[in-house]
């Protein structure tokens, strides 16, 4: 599972850089994601503008990752296809993370629409 | 590339066999969903069919085969007058109850630390579905899965 991660304006940016987070990929995606948010301090932001497609399986591994963040910081998600989307709204997980359509809209650079 | 035209009453079948693994389900939907693009399926039908496909299919491979690699998975898809049907097949376990599970949506409302990491799958494939049946047939599950379909 590759991750790039870039730091903007003192927030986390990981974007995944694999079109599937599924039952194949959730393990692999948990275990990067906590390598990639171990020093991280302030916000995080999972862009997911290049993810077609996650199933319950994945579902429940970017909810782990936001676990993996501790206690009171919530994971914020940008760039959801429309696929993806569903699935979060179907199972009320819209409302659990904060949601942006896109990374300059999560970090607060464009108004979020 | 632009579908052909096609009468509306037209029947279409395919099937498709893939390994019982994780990996497994993953190119039996990308075949499928490609197939389900050559028939002329929006965008939007053919991600819903892609959902509960992979939702029945990770079923099969983590609970009816128990995550025993050798078994195979079995799909049959039938498109006939605005129907989709497909029948998943395989010799492992049975559902409990020799039923399908009641949709239960997981609870969100807790804080972070409690929030679910699964339980979503039936939900889902009872939400996107318009039918959903199950019948144990000579040790083997048969799960029907219909949609209503609507061509471009």
């Amino acid at each position: 599972m590759q991750l790039a991660t870039t730091n903007q304006c003192g927030t986390l940016v990981i974007s995944v850089r694999e079109g599937r987070i599924d039952a194949a990929s959730a393990i692999q995606f948990k275990d990067a994601m906590r390598k990639a948010t171990q020093a991280a301090q302030g916000r995080v932001v999972l862009d997911m503008s290049g993810v077609q497609f996650v199933d319950s399986s994945g579902l429940g591994a970017i909810v782990a990752a936001m676990k993996q963040l501790g206690d009171r910081r919530k994971l914020a998600l940008s760039g959801l296809t429309p696929d993806v989307d569903r699935v979060f709204r179907l199972t009320r997980m819209d409302s659990v993370f904060g949601i942006y359509p896109s990374v300059d809209a999560a970090l607060g650079l464009r108004a979020s629409g | 590339m632009v579908p052909c035209p096609r009468a509306k009453d037209s029947q279409e079948s395919f099937t498709i066999i893939g390994d019982g693994t994780a990996e497994g389900v993953r190119s039996i939907l990308t075949e499928l969903r490609q197939r389900l693009i050559a028939l002329g399926l929006m965008s939007d039908q053919g991600g819903a069919v892609e959902i509960v496909l992979a939702e029945a299919l990770n079923n099969i491979v983590e609970h009816a085969y128990a995550l025993q690699e050798a078994r195979p998975l079995q799909l049959h898809a039938d498109l006939k007058a605005g129907w989709l049907e497909i029948e998943l097949r395989d010799r492992g376990r049975p559902l409990p109850g020799l039923g399908l599970p009641h949709p239960i949506l997981p609870d969100t409302s807790g804080p972070i630390g409690n929030l679910p990491e699964g339980g979503f799958g039936w939900y889902l494939i009872h939400n996107l579905t318009d039918r959903v049946r199950y019948n144990r047939i000579a040790e083997e599950n048969h799960l029907y899965l219909g949609f209503v379909i609507n061509r471009a």
